[in-house]
């Protein structure tokens, strides 16, 4: 409780408002469709791979609500793109601040994953309008989602602090990102459905990846029990929870990596 | 740690290690890796085991010349730098103001700007939004707060920066250059800022290169050369100090290169180099000629704020070819001492530059002079002093012009 009180002061939270405020003024200025951008560049991509993969390619006709399926792992995957990339490049884009004023260099992180994690709120708004366009039946396990979200969300602190941290000594970092985050996309099943995967081993090793079994966890929550889940592929056994452990792992280390490097950002910048 | 003590340096070292070539790609410091297993760097020791304290209450000031470790001492004071050795003990909030108006950006209005800069002082919406319009009327803004700042003048950024700065509450403040911006009137407005810190006790660190500053606000002073503190104390005697070493050439260098085969001639002070106008100039002429020859010499005493030609006085043997005389006919060294009584000077910083003649036909011709780095240089110290060259008293007299009387 003191802990969280010493974080969370009342300089803190003014400062954290405050450049969450900025961020969200800045960010589509000189735009004419302003915010909506957050919405529509989701969703504009979530036609034109609709168009590629479910009209021409014909995947996912096995899954009730493939759409809506769909959508859903491309907003939780580009929350974690966004939130990643935005907080990456955040310390060093904050040099001004750090360089000269003293303020706790985390709440730079922070902000950034809290604009992320806004964005995230409002698409999952449009997700649910999907839903009940489309039908989808209510599941009580619902509930999970956002205990899920906060799974991926940890997931992408830990990564973001240490990313961060890093990019302060090299700038590699960005692009060596921008790359993993191709290949991710692809080893997580948010374009294909995961049977197609017949080969068990790698289908087992795909939902090892965190951002693998909480995308599919989700759909199973609110979309479609049809998905296979981590839980399902080893039929529940402790193996199910090393997702789990790599997103305690992650956090573990990018916090104690950017805690550790948090003193020197001021001359290394 | 006293009571009564704001900030307490111990021991306190800052090393940077500079890389001799930046590294910010992985490349490189894997091929560096490679090589030598070590990056090559150079160790620059900006601050060396540096120790004082600052009282409550204390208007400190901390002077230096550029590259002397004061903006680095300046950020370990703010927790923006970690020290390297050593420890800074702080009792009570500190806010550093290294520049003014640290995270405004041109993008936003200057309202939304004031709010930003607020909140970095820690201060939340609903406390901005009450002394908002005390901050707008103060930068004299009010009709330009919805304005992008990118739209501003400097002076406007820096008046709007200042009138939020100022709202800062907190026990102990590090101001660096501050004054170094804005035209007469904003520092008109600083100087009553500060002149209001000092009367509500608060802590002061000044951090500056104007020594009228030090002199006027400063309680105690420490003078920052080579990451060493070379003086603390009084601020006038620091800011003495300072001006001399400004106004000074690194010692030693005067002595270099001296040619035995030409004529040369040196100039020594036998005084101390800060005197008081009731003190007197004492510094000892010294020249050499190789061969015999009639030789003379005259000095000058030249103020620092002329342009370093023309002398207040002229004095010595050879002041024009008339009135020359001949100081000495034979080879090798000779010294002379002089002494100038210094009553009427006001503060001023001299320099002293000799030159030696050689009797060429029927005109001495100049053959040796002291250069820039050669000369004598000391400085006046009166205390309330004037602008003035000299304090020499005319007298004056109330009279009546007869033509307009009624």
């Amino acid at each position: 409780m003191r802990l969280y009180r010493r974080i969370f002061s009342k300089q803190n939270r003014a400062l954290l408002a405050e450049l969450v405020r900025t961020d969200f003024k800045l960010r589509y200025q000189g735009s004419i469709l302003g915010y909506a951008w957050t919405l529509l560049r989701p969703l504009l991509l979530f036609v034109i791979l609709y168009i590629v993969f479910v009209r021409f390619l014909k995947l996912g006709n096995d899954i009730p609500h493939f759409p809506v399926y769909l959508l859903l792992g491309i907003v939780v995957w580009n929350f974690f793109t966004e939130m990643t990339q935005h907080s990456l490049g955040s310390i060093v884009g904050r040099g001004d601040l750090i360089r000269k004023i003293r303020i706790p260099r985390w709440i730079i992180v922070f902000s950034s994953s809290i604009s992320a994690l806004i964005n995230l709120g409002l698409n999952l708004v449009v997700v649910a309008v999907f839903m009940v366009i489309n039908g989808v039946d209510f599941y009580r396990t619902v509930v999970f989602v956002p205990f899920l979200l906060l799974e991926v969300y940890l997931f992408a602190l830990g990564i973001s602090l240490y990313l961060a941290a890093l990019y302060v000594k090299f700038r590699d970092v960005g692009y060596i990102w921008e790359v993993i985050l191709q290949a991710g996309f692809y080893l997580t099943p948010i374009l294909y459905p995961l049977a197609r995967i017949t080969n068990v081993t790698l289908q087992k090793l795909i939902l090892l990846n965190p951002m693998a079994q909480s995308i599919q966890a989700i759909r199973y929550s609110a979309v479609t029990h049809d998905t296979v889940t981590t839980q399902h592929a080893f039929g529940g056994g402790l193996y199910a929870y090393i997702p789990f452990a790599i997103v305690l792992a992650v956090l573990f280390v990018g916090f104690s990596y950017f805690k550790n490097q948090a003193s020197s950002f001021a001359e290394n910048i | 740690m006293d009571g009564d003590i704001a900030v307490k340096v111990d021991r306190l070292s800052k090393t940077f290690k500079l890389p001799h070539e930046k590294q910010t790609s992985i490349k490189n410091a894997l091929i560096s890796r490679f090589r030598g297993g070590s990056r090559s760097y150079e160790k620059q020791e900006v601050l060396k085991d540096i120790s004082f304290d600052i009282k409550k209450g204390e208007f400190f000031g901390i002077v230096g010349r550029n590259g002397s470790g004061k903006s680095t001492l300046l950020k370990l004071l703010a927790g923006i730098y970690t020290p390297t050795s050593g420890s800074i003990q702080v009792n009570g909030k500190l806010t550093p103001f290294i520049e003014l108006g640290v995270g405004f950006n041109p993008e936003l209005t200057g309202r939304e700007n004031v709010f930003l800069n607020g909140a970095l002082l820690g201060f939340n919406r609903a406390e901005m939004t009450m002394m908002y319009a005390d901050i707008v009327a103060f930068a004299e803004l009010e009709k330009f707060m919805d304005q992008r700042l990118k739209n501003y003048s400097s002076g406007m950024q820096v008046r709007l920066a200042f009138s939020i700065a100022i709202r800062a509450n907190t026990d102990i403040l590090i101001l660096d250059e501050v004054l170094a911006v804005g035209d007469e009137a904003f520092q008109q407005k600083c100087y009553d800022y500060f002149k209001k810190l000092k009367r509500d006790g608060k802590t002061v660190v000044l951090v500056t290169h104007d020594m009228g500053s030090v002199r006027n606000f400063c309680t105690r002073a420490l003078l920052l050369d080579s990451g060493k503190i070379m003086e603390s104390g009084v601020p006038e005697k620091v800011a003495n100090e300072y001006s001399l070493r400004n106004f000074m050439q690194p010692a030693g260098k005067a002595d270099t290169g001296r040619d035995m085969a030409a004529p040369w001639i040196k100039i020594r002070p036998i005084s101390k180099p800060v005197l008081t106008p009731d003190q007197k100039l004492i510094c000892k002429v010294n020249y050499y000629v190789p061969e015999a020859t009639d030789v003379s010499f005259g000095i000058s005493v030249i103020d620092g704020a002329t342009d370093g030609k023309t002398s207040i006085i002229d004095d010595g043997f050879m002041l024009s070819q008339e009135s020359a005389k001949v100081t000495s006919r034979t080879a090798g060294e000779h010294t002379h001492e002089y002494t100038l009584n210094l009553t009427g000077f006001n503060s001023r910083n001299l320099t002293v530059t000799a030159t030696l003649f050689k009797k060429q036909g029927a005109n001495f011709v100049p053959c040796a002079y002291t250069d820039d780095a050669s000369s004598l240089r000391f400085l006046v110290r009166r205390p309330l002093s004037d602008n003035g060259l000299l304090k020499l008293k005319g007298t004056w007299k109330n009279v009546r012009e007869p033509g307009r009387a009624k």
